[in-house]
């Protein structure tokens, strides 16, 4: 049993996996991609855009690991800093002002820990993202492809709908770090992994995501439109809705989530 | 009983009147004393009380608990806890959470790591909430954030500003994905108050980390800091692990989150309540057309 989650981990870290850019290009027509955050720099760990999805204008961010060593060293294997937080609320700020959706791909470890991104306010980089996305006034859909690691990864996905890979997952914590913390050994991560219940699965039972996506001919054409196919269909029902009702919805579908039971009412 | 009296203690200095008041140092030899963390003297208790629990000798501010923190920054009598009963309970069936959970309310008598009410500081009326330390370190899980998205949410309807004393390890690992997910719901509170043209106050306090700063804790119209509190995403000996540098001198402390443009002012205890009573007052209604 406790081999199971952690094998999910392993799977979702697997360097042969599709990264960010993958679905990007392969989802979407006429990706052009906008660099920066207008504050300090352009982190190459979060890439992000305009481009179309069947035709239609939106705006697309991926957390990217890269693929080759020489690749994942300039994408910082995936853990962004500060800038790369700012630069997506940029770019979702950009999508609200057009009336373009935002499609989300998130796969980290985690927000980079580092001197840099501890000096230019890690913390308040994520903060902000997760307020400001609360009531971005357009439709936000995230989608977890590898790993979904704790507040870095939630700085994304802050969505109207938050869909799970069959082999990714989201935890609070890296299943090494727990085991560590806990019980200061971190060779107990598989034990770790089972506890934290984050897999794909695990995450849909708590009611923190709306969809499991099988992983069925991972990185083919057909994959890749089946995705594309689920994104169309929900921007559609989006369509129906007014703005206001989809960021009331928004905030109820976090508002729910660990609402614990009282024992009794002051 | 002494710890009983030292409680009591604490409410006649700050309640009557006597927040200035200086004891006689030495005039008890059996009183007992508390070895600073900082400069390692041995603090009177008498000393410690007088100077709002920090040190008489080189100024370090001691971590406090919910309540004393209360006692210390609201007006008498002038604080009404909301969902003081919530607690918490192992949902994800972790393992040995239960007996932490047990644990940590014997160690704190507290339900869970943050206490919420309204209260009045200098007449102002406010609704409050400060997180407690000797609960799992001030963690956040789903009792947490919903008691604060709750405060929120309760001073949006009655326009009230919002003062929060943060002290937390970050999210409550225990309780997995659920206690991530408060980041998201607490900042979204957080946001509504402040879209209402409300006022919130952050005091950060030692130490203030993880979940709780990437989320509530930097959403504050104002924040302040208690000096030499450590405040900041990473913890320091990952980032220590990470990338294999020293860290310099000072670094996530108060004076290094100033600096950097993260905080808006350091607040000692000497003068924290009469900046808390100031801040209110200039923000009296927010700018709710109240």
């Amino acid at each position: 049993m406790n081999k199971l989650a952690y094998n999910k981990v392993k799977a979702a870290r697997a360097n042969n996996r599709p990264t960010g850019l993958d679905y990007i290009n392969s989802i979407f027509e006429d990706f052009f991609e906008l660099h920066g955050d207008r504050r300090y720099k352009d982190d190459m760990a979060i890439v992000g855009g305009v481009a179309r999805l069947e035709g239609r204008p939106v705006t697309v961010i991926a957390i990217e690991k890269g693929h080759s060593s020489k690749e994942r060293m300039l994408r910082n294997f995936g853990a962004p800093h500060p800038e790369g937080y700012r630069k997506a609320l940029r770019l979702m700020k950009q999508a609200e002002k057009f009336n373009r959706p935002v499609i989300c791909f998130i796969d980290t470890s985690g927000a980079y820990c580092g001197i840099g991104a501890e000096e230019r306010g890690q913390g308040q980089a994520i903060a902000e993202n997760l307020m400001e996305m609360m009531t971005l006034k357009t439709p936000i859909i995230s989608i977890l492809i590898g790993e979904g690691g704790s507040g870095g990864a939630l700085a994304l996905g802050v969505a109207d709908r938050v869909w799970m890979l069959e082999n990714s997952i989201y935890s609070v914590i890296s299943p090494e770090g727990c085991a560590s913390i806990l019980w200061k050994d971190a060779a107990k991560a598989d034990e770790a992994a089972s506890s934290l219940k984050l897999t794909a699965e695990d995450v849909h039972e708590l009611g923190v995501v709306e969809r499991v996506i099988p992983e069925t001919g991972l990185g083919t054409p057909a994959f890749y439109t089946r995705i594309q196919n689920l994104l169309v269909k929900q921007l559609a029902v989006f369509d129906t809705r007014t703005i206001e009702d989809i960021v009331s919805r928004r905030y109820n579908r976090f508002r729910k989530i660990g609402a614990p039971k009282e024992e009794e009412t002051v | 009983m002494p710890f009983i009296q030292f409680l009591h203690k604490v409410k006649n200095d700050l309640e009557e009147g006597g927040r200035h008041f200086e004891p006689t140092i030495g005039g008890d030899e059996n009183e007992p004393t508390k070895p600073c963390p900082k400069c390692e003297k041995q603090v009177a208790d008498s000393q410690l009380w007088a100077n709002h629990n920090t040190c008489n000798f080189c100024g370090h501010h001691f971590r406090m608990n919910a309540r004393q923190r209360i006692k210390f920054i609201t007006d008498a009598d002038s604080f009404n806890e909301l969902w003081g009963d919530m607690v918490s309970t192992d949902i994800l069936g972790f393992p040995g959470y239960e007996k932490k959970l047990e644990n940590a309310h014997t160690a704190s008598d507290e339900n869970d790591a943050v206490v919420c009410g309204t209260a009045t500081v200098d007449g102002e009326k406010c609704a409050l909430f400060v997180m407690e330390p000797n609960f799992m370190m001030g963690s956040m899980g789903t009792v947490v954030g919903e008691k604060i998205t709750r405060l929120f949410e309760y001073a949006t309807e009655h326009k009230l500003s919002v003062v929060g004393y943060t002290v937390s390890g970050g999210a409550r690992m225990q309780e997995g994905i659920l206690s991530l997910m408060q980041m998201a719901k607490t900042s979204g509170a957080v946001k509504r108050h402040s879209d209402a043209g409300l006022f919130y106050l952050t005091v950060l306090t030692d130490p203030t980390t993880g979940g709780v700063m990437a989320s509530f804790a930097m959403e504050g119209d104002i924040i302040l800091a208690e000096p030499g509190a450590t405040a900041g995403f990473a913890g320091a000996r990952v980032i220590e692990q990470t990338t294999r540098k020293k860290l310099p001198h000072g670094f996530q402390k108060s004076e290094f989150i100033l600096e950097h443009g993260f905080a808006d002012a350091i607040s000692p205890r000497q003068t924290q309540k009469e900046t808390v009573s100031y801040l209110l007052k200039m923000h009296k209604g927010g700018n709710s057309n109240e």
